[in-house]
């Protein structure tokens, strides 16, 4: 029971927290982009879209931080006996990263919100890289830690402490694992991120808002989308892959295939008994010989089934069932790899649109599918994540410790249970208050031209002091 | 326990990163101790939400900052010390909840407080500020102090007790220290940073809060030292540590009376730094205190990581730490410029202009 919720207690704060993230990375360097535009030209376009889209990661930002609390908190008061038993390697990263990365990420980001005034164009253009710089440093170290979870290195077995123990930091930074998912999550990250700016464009261009600003935002949003998307589904081509070798259960469930087949189909969409199979879909449309290829770039390439994939693992590792959920898998997998080539879809009828000047702005219906939009990279970020470390169990660290044993013995079901209400309620009324700020802010639009525009000459008067961003 | 160090020798890692983490829990509470006082104090030194909103601005670009060194110090205690981590926080888990939901709503409320203009949208945030300023700050007394006396772990090193365990009297008695210490801290911090009316209201609070924090953490250190004393434990120093760490708030409330608002600050923050480490090595070698067999005190030598990990994070730690004590140093310096009345939009006209209706921008369902 315990363990039952402190699992629901991970999926909670860790899907809550990661909906704040990706738009924190990917916005800072939205940011960047807009300020160094600013600060190049001159042009106060980018100044008000710097400041606009500020305040939006702004918002987003208090939540990513105050949640991020949780996160370090809960491995040591939900899952002790992991944090025991991993802590020698998986610590390392969580230091690194706290002192490498965010102390980085939010010292200099207030500096960036107070420091407008107070500090020279230049420094202040620099404080907003910093923070893209710490907030992109922090992932890595993040998922560093994760990789390790995926994917074991750089460790051994202590037969006299009973623990993994870490025997090559450069490893860990190095792991096969982490670059492809390192890749994937920044460019999904800029995804998100280039859809919401996409998204608040076109709801102010559909209303006829502020061209100036939201022109150029939706234009720059869109080769965001579609370069980022591109990437993101060729780097999980590439994660895919290396899962195969890696943790082939995991990718095994993603397609349900449990039978081990050369010249394996890929299935876009299947409804049936998933506990059972094989071979009794109600409804089942596939891609011939797409797995094989998709797995193993051959026509007929072999690709293992969950059947005999949980026979090695019964020899290797005892009897026990070491198949995920495979519902969730598959549908997780799907929901994630569809909604991004969604996005790419998106992006490029949004570019065949403005190639003409004019025509996106005039495009209501358009317009409106990117507004609704917004939520795709979202979805398709909890399913990615939900799938990667639902499709790991009953593992918590891959072949070396199973999620049943790493909760935290001392730890009653009371205890986890009244934490797990609490966290959800405070979430849950967070969210609203979030969200109402949000859209609000977005619905008020940038400063007013000329907001910032220097002094008539001869006027005698200061050029105009741009406030901090938010008090 | 004297015994248990020696056996070891004091020239280990496990020593030098006991040492480093006891150095960033002191950042810790020097640092978010005045952003803690600062927000309980947000309701008794502003009158209005023109003058809280001053106040807070105060901690406004550094509050985020200085909670990283809570990040940093538990990181840091999970890479060094995973089992000093994991006993620890599984062990204070309702504890550790309630600091958790405390931070998370106070950082809520810095952050959205001002993002919308209404009068009760910012009055409530403040309201809610206060109290969860106080919880963290009184919360931190409480587990630390339980941490140095001791508290119900079995032979693992896993916790066995309940929440009220961790309520005991001397344990309460260091929350009311924390709370009171870290308030008299924020209000010296906010007479440092304020002008005019708002500086003069900052005075005459921590001209109140000096004698009550100064005579908690006397009694606070006597206690602690008659505990040490009643378990033969020599560990703790005698003499100049605790001694001036008691010392230090009375120096404050006559630095303060005397109008030297920087020194009393300092003084206020020098006495954080020793108590805690009045504590800490009290604690030396241990990681927790066992009240239920002194040989169940998980030590520092008992839950380390291996040579290897402790030898990467030490240069970690020797190239990183400078570099962030230096930018973060900076930052106070750029945010130097003390706060007044003129430093708020508070004019109902500006007020009005800095809102979105001001701009002309019809507001949906405002």
């Amino acid at each position: 029971m315990a363990l039952d919720l402190a699992r629901w207690q991970f999926a909670v704060t860790t899907l809550y927290h990661f909906l704040f993230v990706p738009v924190t990375i990917g916005t800072a360097w939205f940011l960047v982009g807009m300020q160094t535009a600013w600060y190049r030209t001159g042009d106060e376009k980018w100044l008000r879209m710097t400041r606009f889209f500020g305040k939006l990661f702004l918002i987003n930002f208090a939540l990513g931080v105050v949640t991020g609390i949780v996160q370090e908190f809960q491995f040591g008061m939900n899952w002790s006996a992991y944090s025991r038993y991993v802590g020698d390697i998986f610590g390392a990263p969580l230091a690194i990263e706290g002192l490498a990365a965010f102390f980085l990420e939010s010292t200099f980001l207030g500096l960036w919100i107070f420091g407008w005034d107070r500090l020279k164009p230049k420094v202040h253009l620099a404080t907003i890289w910093l923070v893209a710089v710490g907030s992109t440093a922090s992932a890595y170290f993040i998922l560093a830690a994760n990789s390790w979870m995926q994917h074991p290195v750089g460790y051994k077995l202590n037969p006299v402490t009973h623990r993994a123990e870490l025997t090559s930091i450069a490893q860990i930074l190095t792991n096969s694992t982490l670059i492809r998912a390192f890749g994937h999550t920044i460019a999904a990250a800029i995804l998100t991120a280039a859809m919401l700016v996409l998204g608040v464009a076109a709801w102010h261009l559909r209303r006829g808002g502020d061209a100036a600003v939201f022109r150029p935002a939706a234009t720059i949003a869109l080769w965001a989308t579609l370069v980022a998307g591109v990437l993101t589904v060729l780097i999980g081509h590439e994660q895919g892959q290396l899962m195969t070798r890696q943790q082939p259960m995991k990718m095994a469930a993603a397609e349900a295939l449990y039978t081990t087949e050369s010249g394996a189909h890929f299935s876009l969409f299947d409804l049936g008994p998933w506990q059972r199979r094989p071979n009794k879909d109600l409804v089942s449309i596939a891609i011939p010989h797409g797995l094989s290829i998709l797995a193993d770039n051959s026509w007929n390439g072999r690709v293992l089934g969950m059947n005999d994939i949980q026979k090695q693992y019964a020899a290797t590792y005892g009897p026990g069932d070491y198949k995920p959920i495979v519902g969730i898998t598959y549908w997780t997998f799907r929901i994630m790899t569809g909604l991004g080539f969604l996005a790419v879809v998106i992006a490029l009828g949004g570019l065949w649109l403005a190639r003409q000047p004019g025509r996106l702005e005039r495009s209501s219906r358009y317009l409106r599918l990117a507004v609704w939009a917004i939520a795709l990279p979202f979805l398709a970020n909890l399913a990615g994540w939900v799938f990667t470390e639902l499709g790991r169990q009953p593992w918590i660290v891959q072949g070396l410790l199973q999620t049943k044993d790493a909760v935290s013995p001392s730890v009653g079901a009371w205890s986890v249970g009244l934490t797990l209400a609490g966290f959800t309620l405070l979430y849950g009324i967070l969210a609203a208050v979030e969200a109402g700020l949000m859209i609000r802010a977005a619905k008020a639009g940038p400063d007013g031209e000329g907001t910032y525009a220097p002094a008539p000459e001869g006027d005698g008067a200061a050029p105009v002091r741009i406030p901090a961003l938010t008090y | 326990m004297t015994l248990l160090a020696s056996a070891h020798g004091y020239w280990n890692l496990q020593t030098f990163w006991f040492f480093l983490i006891v150095v960033l829990w002191i950042g810790y509470f020097v640092l978010e101790g005045f952003d803690f006082g600062v927000g309980t104090l947000l309701p008794f030194v502003g009158r209005d939400v023109v003058e809280r909103g001053t106040l807070l601005r105060t901690i406004g670009p550094v509050w985020d900052g200085n909670e990283v060194w809570l990040l940093v110090a538990g990181g840091a205690t999970f890479a060094a010390f995973p089992g000093w981590y994991a006993s620890l926080f599984s062990g204070f888990y309702l504890a550790l909840f309630l600091v958790l939901v405390g931070l998370i709503v106070r950082g809520v409320a810095i952050e959205y407080r001002n993002k919308q203009t209404g009068e009760l949208w910012r009055s409530r945030w403040d309201r809610i500020l206060a109290v969860s300023s106080a919880i963290p700050a009184l919360l931190w007394g409480v587990a630390l102090a339980d941490v140095v006396h001791g508290v119900p772990i079995d032979a693992h090193g896993e916790f066995t007790g309940n929440l009220l365990s961790l309520l005991g009297p001397y344990a309460l008695f260091g929350g009311l220290t924390s709370l009171a210490l870290f308030t008299f801290h924020g209000a010296l911090f906010l007479t440092l940073r304020t002008t005019g009316e708002l500086h003069a209201r900052a005075r005459r609070a921590a001209f109140l809060l000096a004698l009550p924090a100064a005579a908690l953490v006397f009694g606070f250190l006597v206690w602690t030292y008659a505990n040490a004393a009643s378990a033969h434990e020599k560990g703790i120093v005698p003499g100049v540590i605790p001694i001036t760490a008691m010392v230090l708030p009375f120096v404050a409330w006559m630095l303060v009376r005397a109008g030297k608002d920087g020194w009393a600050f300092a003084a206020t923050a020098a006495s954080i730094a020793l108590i805690t480490l009045t504590l800490y090595l009290n604690l030396y070698p241990r990681a927790i205190v066992s009240s239920t067999a002194s040989g169940f005190s998980p030590t520092i030598f008992t839950t380390s990581s291996s040579h290897y990990t402790l030898v990467v994070m030490s240069i970690v730690a020797v190239v990183f730490t400078p570099v962030v004590l230096a930018y973060q140093a900076w930052t106070y310096w750029v945010f130097r410029a003390r706060l007044g009345d003129e430093d708020a939009p508070h004019s109902p006209l500006e007020l009005l202009e800095r809102s979105p209706l001001g701009r002309g921008t019809p507001q949906p369902g405002a």
